[in-house]
């Protein structure tokens, strides 16, 4: 029997990155998380339900088992075959797997697109226009006094955040909760905004008129209705003096914010008003990332070809033109012949209309775990989880680069996203070769 | 098997280093070294009526890490206009000032470049850093960590605890594989960390108890005990603002009594910049002259230009307060990036005109300073890449510094009362092909210490541009056109030995390798220091300390240059 226990374990569940855990192993196996939020917990403990364990390739309305060699043949050949292959996914696994893909996704001359794409897209549209006005979160916790969380719930989504890095946390310059003001707007007064110490109830949908309301209150203009999204202007003007008078403010913002009418205008509004706050004090901006690695997805591909998501080889060089060369319009559009998916569920999240044409064409899914898509797929790859059965580079939602470790060996034969990917491209190009 | 060998024949050699200027030699190549003889069986170049040169070396290039891909993910309409398609050896990639990480290893391959420094990476995201080094293909690189808002070292350095001080550098340079000190302006970024702005260089850093002259001498102090292979690389207080060339003179006097026999103890990066004389935009005028006369007349000294290009760029630097200023400026979208504990970032996208006074002005103190430093050993060409304008310029960098009529072209074309306000117009001083080959190659490789680069004596690095211009048949005063023509595109670029393009055709994709330095410090100074930072740690950074080190392995070439501290 051997028991190990691992200090300063890095999470791989939510953008927070946490990496204060203590694994404890035993014999192979998880048996115990400390500092871990219920998410992580869940996930330490849980990897191994629902694991694939062989590769399958569909044979008539079946997947059978398969194996790797063959399962990598037959992807191959679908791709070399496919005028325009959608590779899809990649926020839940490694650095290392993203740089293979794009290197798949040009060899293929298709489109590559990660899950930013149906989360903080409008964002990263937002911050073309704009730019951002940001920091690590070390600097929240050291500086800040007043801290927004807008149409984000970190209690359920990041349960972490507000303790590491922000209004529970302990800095060099601010010792304690009472030093910070929490404000949080949301559509409900949910978790989060019951901890506030002022909660905004804004109508749904209307973010985009409060955010303006409260910059032209910034700039001093005065504010000719009674109400804005269902809030007295006088509440307005009461936040804008909180805003300008801080010493640092920071601005949090989730889907609710993304995904709510006006997406990126949303956007541009907030990072806008963020923008205009400096004139008068300090103020930073971020979005609350959702995947442990989508930052890193981002980071990858943007280094790489030049763009963050929804990225078009097919003239021979990157292109990117989200709404035209994004995952679920192009699939919508029912543009491509082919699709690989990495570490990704689109056929559960995707609108309708773009899962069924994902199921139509021929589907190859890399995954640790059974998931609709996987039952959907033609061609299936076991894989192992990145930071638990594998190391892997990741990207915290703030940019801070860490490596996670290996904690246990992967279930007997299983591979990483990067061996089967390699494995892929490598066969791509014999393929090719021979012509 | 017989290793490669090649020889690169009948070309005109300019290796400043072993003091060849121009002779007709040949260059024999065995296992990627510079070697006395080959074998009959050697690839045979012939270079006859070429230009030979060791292969080019940037000593300041923001080619890597967060914020030069923060620039990138902010300029979708830079690339753009600027496609690489994929060939049958190339990756595809995009330009144009912020070119993606292959598309960068490319250019500067095929302008006869091999070894470039990317000279501001925040130690926290250092690992970003190095995965794009990885990710830049055949040229040899390295990075310099920011040290110079760092509370570690300002709460070191105002208790007067230099060998600590020392100490935990050699800890960070280990710990991030870094090259050199760098720091930017010191005490001005933390400042900015509240939004607040610092002016001279003995202005109080508020909670810190010390001035920007305090850290930066104990940071020169700190660079001669570890014996690192370069100086404290230096981005001034006050960049970007009229009168600010005091600042820079001031910066450099401030280490005069520190100075070594052997080499100078400080470099100002990007002077250009830090060169504005006036009082007001309107009366901005150049300090070049009064920099270049300070450099000539103390050798503790070197410089790199920072020489500004008009055209669009993308300004990024860790000076976050310099980059609001210029947002507030220019207008142009702006995006920030400070870091816990250590510094920060700003990044501004912006067109230098030559219709426009203060960047015709600009213009003209780069090249006045490359022009009025009488020795060519301690100015480096640079444009500060992209600050000033992309590295593809370089070519017409050396087309202005080597030909009066076509900086007079130039001039002819900027906005006039710039013209009139510059000593530029006077300067009769041309550069020779030794000079540019000193500046480009043999300076920089020795300021960075890097003693098997920068020249082609037996033993160096093959590491070779040649160019397809006859220095015997040119007359460069008035062949401004076909010097930008030859030092766009290198007729052969040899690095290692081996061919890695022809004629701006790159042969494949290989990988360099990575510069780091690792002084060390004695065993009970390093238990000590562990000991005192560890639980500091947990309170400054949100990261576990056993996180932060970045292993050997992560690297993909790494090399380490070991030196021995004093400490």
């Amino acid at each position: 029997m051997t028991e190990e226990t691992i200090q300063s374990v890095v999470c791989t569940v939510c953008g927070c990155c946490c990496d204060h855990l203590e694994v404890k192993t035993k014999d192979n196996a998880i048996v115990n998380v400390k500092n871990a939020c219920a998410m992580s917990t869940s996930k330490m403990l849980g990897y191994m339900n629902e694991r694939l364990t062989q590769p399958k390739i569909r044979r008539g309305d079946k997947l059978s088992n398969s194996t790797y060699n063959q399962a990598v043949d037959s992807a191959a050949r679908i791709l070399a075959k496919s005028k325009s292959p959608l590779l899809y996914g990649w926020s839940l696994t490694s650095c290392e797997a993203i740089e293979v893909g794009v290197d798949l996704a040009e060899e293929t001359g298709g489109f590559i697109d990660n899950t930013t794409t149906t989360c903080h897209g409008p964002t990263v549209l937002g911050v073309q226009e704009i730019g951002e006005s940001s920091c690590t979160l070390g600097e929240i916790r050291h500086r800040a006094d007043l801290i927004f969380y807008w149409g984000a719930n970190p209690v359920h989504s990041h349960p972490l955040h507000m303790s590491r890095y922000s209004v529970l946390s302990k800095g060099r310059f601010r010792k304690s909760r009472s030093e910070r003001t929490l404000i949080v707007v949301d559509v409900r007064k949910t978790d989060t905004a019951k901890l506030a110490d002022v909660f905004v109830q804004i109508e749904p949908n209307r973010d985009y008129e409060l955010l303006s309301a409260i910059r032209a209150a910034v700039r001093g203009d005065e504010i000719e209705q009674d109400e804005v999204a269902g809030v007295p202007v006088e509440r307005i003007e009461e936040i804008a003096e909180k805003m300008i008078n801080c010493e640092f403010g920071a601005l949090f913002f989730g889907l609710g914010l993304t995904m709510s009418a006006g997406k990126s205008v949303n956007i541009d509004a907030a990072l806008s008003l963020v923008r205009e706050l400096n004139s008068k004090t300090k103020f930073v901006i971020m979005p609350m990332r959702g995947h442990f690695n989508v930052n890193g997805a981002n980071n990858v591909m943007t280094w790489l070809t030049g763009y963050p998501y929804a990225i078009d080889f097919t003239q021979g060089y990157p292109r990117y033109n989200p709404g035209e060369t994004s995952a679920v319009d192009l699939l919508a559009r029912e543009e491509c012949d082919s699709a690989l998916v990495v570490a990704s569920d689109p056929i559960s999240n995707f609108p309708l209309q773009a899962a069924q044409n994902l199921a139509s064409i021929p589907l190859m899914t890399i995954d640790p775990h059974e998931t609709p898509t996987t039952l959907c797929s033609d061609i299936v790859f076991p894989s192992t989880h990145v930071g638990i059965e594998d190391t892997g580079t990741v990207y915290r939602m703030d940019g801070v680069v860490l490596e996670t470790r290996k904690l246990v060996d992967p279930p007997k034969g299983i591979k990483s996203d990067v061996e089967i990917l390699r494995a892929i491209l490598k066969r791509l190009r014999t393929i090719r070769r021979l012509g | 098997m017989m290793e490669k060998e090649l020889a690169v024949v009948n070309g005109l050699v300019f290796d400043p280093l072993n003091r060849i200027d121009g002779e007709k030699l040949d260059i024999f190549i065995r296992g990627g070294k510079i070697v006395e003889s080959v074998g009959k069986k050697a690839r045979i170049i012939n270079a006859s009526g070429k230009t030979v040169m060791p292969g080019g070396v940037d000593i300041h290039s923001h080619i890597a890490g967060s914020k030069v891909n923060s620039g990138r993910l902010l300029r979708p309409e830079d690339h753009r206009k600027d496609v690489e398609p994929r060939t049958r050896h190339t990756y595809s990639g995009v330009g144009y000032s912020i070119p993606s990480t292959r598309t960068t290893g490319y250019r500067y391959t095929k302008m006869g470049y091999t070894t470039v420094f990317e000279p501001a990476t925040p130690p926290l995201k250092t690992r970003h850093t190095h995965e794009e080094l990885d990710a830049t293909p055949i040229i040899d690189k390295g990075c310099f960590p920011l040290l110079g808002n760092n509370w570690f070292i300002m709460e070191y350095l105002s208790s007067g605890r230099v060998k600590e001080c020392a100490a935990y550098v050699a800890w960070m340079l280990k710990a991030t594989k870094g090259y050199a000190i760098k720091i930017v302006d010191p005490g001005g970024v933390e400042l900015w960390g509240w939004g607040k702005f610092l002016k001279g260089l003995d202005d109080p850093i508020a909670n810190f108890n010390i001035t920007p002259r305090e850290i930066i001498r104990g940071l020169c102090k700190v660079n001669k005990i570890l014996n690192l292979p370069h100086a404290i690389h230096v981005h001034t207080n006050n960049l970007g603002s009229p009168g600010n060339y005091r600042t820079t003179i001031e910066t450099m006097d401030a280490v005069r009594d520190l100075a070594d026999e052997k080499k100078p103890v400080i470099h100002i990066t990007h002077v250009q910049f830090t060169g504005f004389s006036g009082s007001s935009w309107l009366n901005l005028g150049s300090g070049a002259p009064e920099i270049a006369d300070y450099v000539n007349k103390h050798s503790h000294v070197s410089v790199d230009l920072g020489q500004v290009i008009f055209g669009d760029t993308t300004t990024m630097t860790a000076d976050g307060p310099f980059q609001y200023f210029l947002h507030k400026m220019s207008g142009n979208k702006w995006t920030n990036g400070d870091v816990e504990v250590e510094t920060g970032s700003g990044i501004v996208p912006f067109r230098y005109r030559r219709s426009n006074y203060v960047n015709a002005v600009q213009w003209g103190i780069g090249l006045e300073l490359a022009l009025l430093v009488k020795d060519p050993w301690r100015v480096f060409m640079t444009t500060d890449h992209p600050n000033g304008g992309p590295f593809t310029s370089y070519p017409k960098v050396i087309a202005w510094l080597m030909s009066k009529k076509a900086r007079e072209k130039t001039l002819s074309k900027i906005n006039k009362t710039a013209k009139k306000r510059l000593d530029l117009p006077s300067i009769e001083r041309e550069y020779t092909f030794g000079e540019i080959s000193t500046i480009t190659r043999a300076a920089p490789a020795e300021s960075l210490g890097l003693k098997n680069k920068g020249h082609l004596g037996l033993g160096a690095d093959a590491d070779i541009a040649v160019y397809d211009i006859d220095p015997s048949r040119t007359d460069p005063e008035q062949s401004p056109r076909v010097l930008r023509r030859a030092f766009k595109e290198a007729s052969y670029t040899i690095k290692t030995g081996k061919v890695v393009s022809k004629e701006g055709q790159i042969a494949g994709t290989s990988y360099g390798e990575t510069f780091y330095v690792e002084s060390i410090v004695s065993p009970s100074l390093e238990a000590d220091l562990l000991k005192e930072i560890t639980p500091k740690f947990k309170d400054y950074y949100t990261i576990e300390m056993d996180n932060y080190p970045i292993a050997e392995s992560f690297l993909k070439n790494p090399s380490r240059i070991p030196c021995k501290s004093e400490v």
